[in-house]
């Protein structure tokens, strides 16, 4: 654990996968350096999952070179699943054991002996606030708790490097503040993190690095702060109760949009609240009284919109990976 | 730990996880043990008599308990593998057969655990089903080695039903299938020397009865109970169900190896 190489992190370059016709994977190549975070950004559909499923050696690639901490994706598949934890869109667990007999199978399976494998289930059981739930069936665990326990069971055997496909789809605001801290924490003791997400804001507050994915092809990538900057700040619409209102703001709000039929003024904006006193500011001393607002901030479809001056791809619902494919 | 050894281990720990599946899923093992008792029950006390008396003059009931035993044994059998199919077919279609595909881990391991695990539930139900049938007062004149013979015959050939039942699971696009198609099994049983003699019967049927695995099964476990002959019986048994787990065996891992978890929603 201690040598820091160039064989460390991921490499993947030029991976290719079709499923048939379909081609779901157009040469995407991607770097994430140990101990950080690349968040794999995209619509359904996108490429993600068929990424992360080929990464972690559950289906081979066309085509291309990966490496996980310096192991051979397709020549050494056992070398890397013995360094990754893959958590994936569908709760790996298992319904009929119990949280702490879920983890514990994690232990056997990954050999670590009785008396460290006991330590480590209950320290995870404690890490993922599970101890009260420990010894209850899983029917009768909530969402968040196992999406948790999904995770703990990927941390069994402290993985190097963790895969993460939409850990935080359908979780609670709450549970996913929790998901979020977890997966921080991770990082920041030096494991490598690929995650998946169709959510900006999810990209944002995780990832080092962020590469956009669309029909199978990287389309943008760097920093969170890289990508904003490419993308049109967000902006403030302010409804108004009647016509004279409307034309008076309009006035007054030259850069403001307008859409006379709603009544609604689309006036450019971040979300500051400098820049949305100012506005305000600004109608109050004019005494144009405003109905209500909203407030804008800039999404996936945005960030679609500048990368590829195109929305988010119309898809069906499923990642293309029809069952059985590569049969 | 030498490679053999973690391979070893972890189908030590599949097995133990499948044990444990069978304990939280109560409502399925009683089933599959109960439904061969309740056949038993309604073989020897409705049907008994009448055929019974089919199989010689002053024969009854009770002389139709003795003949029907091996054919609820392996009722026994095609009932506890049709869990097997369900069991596997949960799995394949969860998401942790992906965990597991994800680790470094023996690979079939996850299928010998679920054939131990049959393995052990089917010598359990049939010790139960024996006790039944004792109960009710089955005689067999079988010493220790002719036990022992019947026993071997009988988990050679679960073994090898368990093995096809690891590959309908695997096949199977849904639970529901899963469940449905060692159905088939069943069928079979009945179409065989498992509850009347193929003598009985007309002659296509009858000369289907007796080219099908389970009735030189049924004769060879008969004949060890009764004492009587077995003759080239237990050599055609021990075929079928070498070569049926040879076939099933090869079919279960070729699917394992090459589907992937359907996904689910």
């Amino acid at each position: 654990m201690t040598s820091v190489s160039a064989a460390t992190g991921i490499v993947a370059r030029d991976v290719c996968k079709s499923f048939g016709e379909h081609v779901v994977l157009d040469k995407v190549s991607l770097a994430v350096e140990e101990g950080t975070i690349l968040a794999l950004l995209g619509p359904n559909g996108a490429g993600k999952t068929t990424m992360v499923r080929i990464l972690s050696t559950l289906i081979p690639a066309d085509s291309g070179s990966m490496r996980i901490a310096g192991h051979d994706v397709v020549t050494d598949p056992d070398g890397v699943r013995a360094i990754i934890g893959v958590t994936g869109q569908f709760s790996a667990v298992d319904n009929l054991l119990t949280g702490a007999e879920n983890l514990q199978l994690m232990a056997d399976l990954r050999h670590l002996g009785r008396e460290a494998g006991r330590r480590r289930v209950a320290e995870l059981l404690e890490q993922f606030d599970l101890t009260d739930a420990a010894h209850k069936l899983l029917s009768t665990y909530s969402g968040g708790m196992r999406r948790r326990l999904d995770l703990a069971m990927t941390l069994v055997d402290q993985p190097r490097v963790i895969f993460l496909d939409e850990p935080t789809t359908g979780l609670d605001p709450r549970s996913r503040r929790t998901m979020w801290e977890i997966i921080r924490e991770l990082a920041a003791a030096g494991v490598t993190i690929l995650l998946t997400t169709q959510n900006l804001d999810e990209a944002d507050h995780l990832a080092h690095q962020i590469a956009v994915l669309d029909r199978g092809r990287i389309v943008a990538e760097g920093t969170p702060a890289e990508l904003k900057s490419r993308i049109p700040g967000g902006h403030v619409r302010f409804h108004f109760a009647d016509l004279h209102e409307f034309h008076s703001a309009a006035d007054l709000l030259p850069a403001a949009g307008p859409d006379q039929d709603q009544l609604v003024l689309q006036v450019p904006a971040d979300d500051s609240v400098d820049s949305l006193r100012e506005l305000l500011d600004q109608l109050h001393r004019a005494r144009i009284p405003v109905e209500r607002l909203s407030i804008h901030t800039p999404d996936l479809d945005d960030v679609f919109f500048a990368v590829t001056g195109s929305h988010v791809s119309a898809q069906p619902d499923q990642d293309p990976t029809p069952q059985g494919a590569e049969r | 730990m030498t490679t053999l050894a973690y391979r070893l281990s972890d189908s030590r720990v599949m097995l133990r996880r499948n044990l444990k599946h069978q304990l939280r899923y109560p409502s399925m093992t009683v089933m599959l043990i109960g439904l061969p008792i309740v056949l038993l029950l309604l073989f020897v006390y409705v049907f008994g008599g009448q055929l019974g008396a089919g199989l010689g003059p002053h024969l009854g009931r009770h002389a139709y308990l003795d003949y029907v035993v091996p054919g609820l044994l392996l009722i026994t059998v095609a009932s506890v593998v049709q869990g097997t199919s369900i069991m596997v077919a949960m799995d394949m279609t969860g998401g942790i057969i992906d965990r597991f595909r994800t680790m470094a881990i023996a690979r079939a391991s996850v299928l010998i655990g679920h054939v131990l695990g049959s393995l052990i539930q089917t010598l359990a139900a049939m010790a139960i089903l024996i006790g039944v049938a004792f109960g009710l007062g089955f005689h067999s004149s079988a010493g220790p080695l002719e036990w022992l013979a019947a026993i071997g015959i009988l988990a050679l050939f679960a073994f090898a039903l368990i093995w096809l039942a690891v590959a309908l699971g695997l096949a199977a696009k849904s639970v529901e299938t899963a469940s449905n198609t060692p159905m088939i099994l069943l069928l079979l049983l009945f179409l065989s020397s498992g509850f009347v003699s193929t003598a009985t019967m007309p002659t296509g049927l009858r000369q289907f009865a007796e080219y099908q695995p389970f009735t030189p099964v049924a004769d060879t476990v008969r004949g060890l109970f009764s004492g009587g002959a077995i003759g080239g019986h237990a050599i055609a048994a021990i075929a079928w169900s070498v070569g049926i787990a040879v076939l099933a065996y090869i079919w279960a891992v070729r699917l394992y190896n090459t589907r992937r978890a359907a996904e689910q929603n």
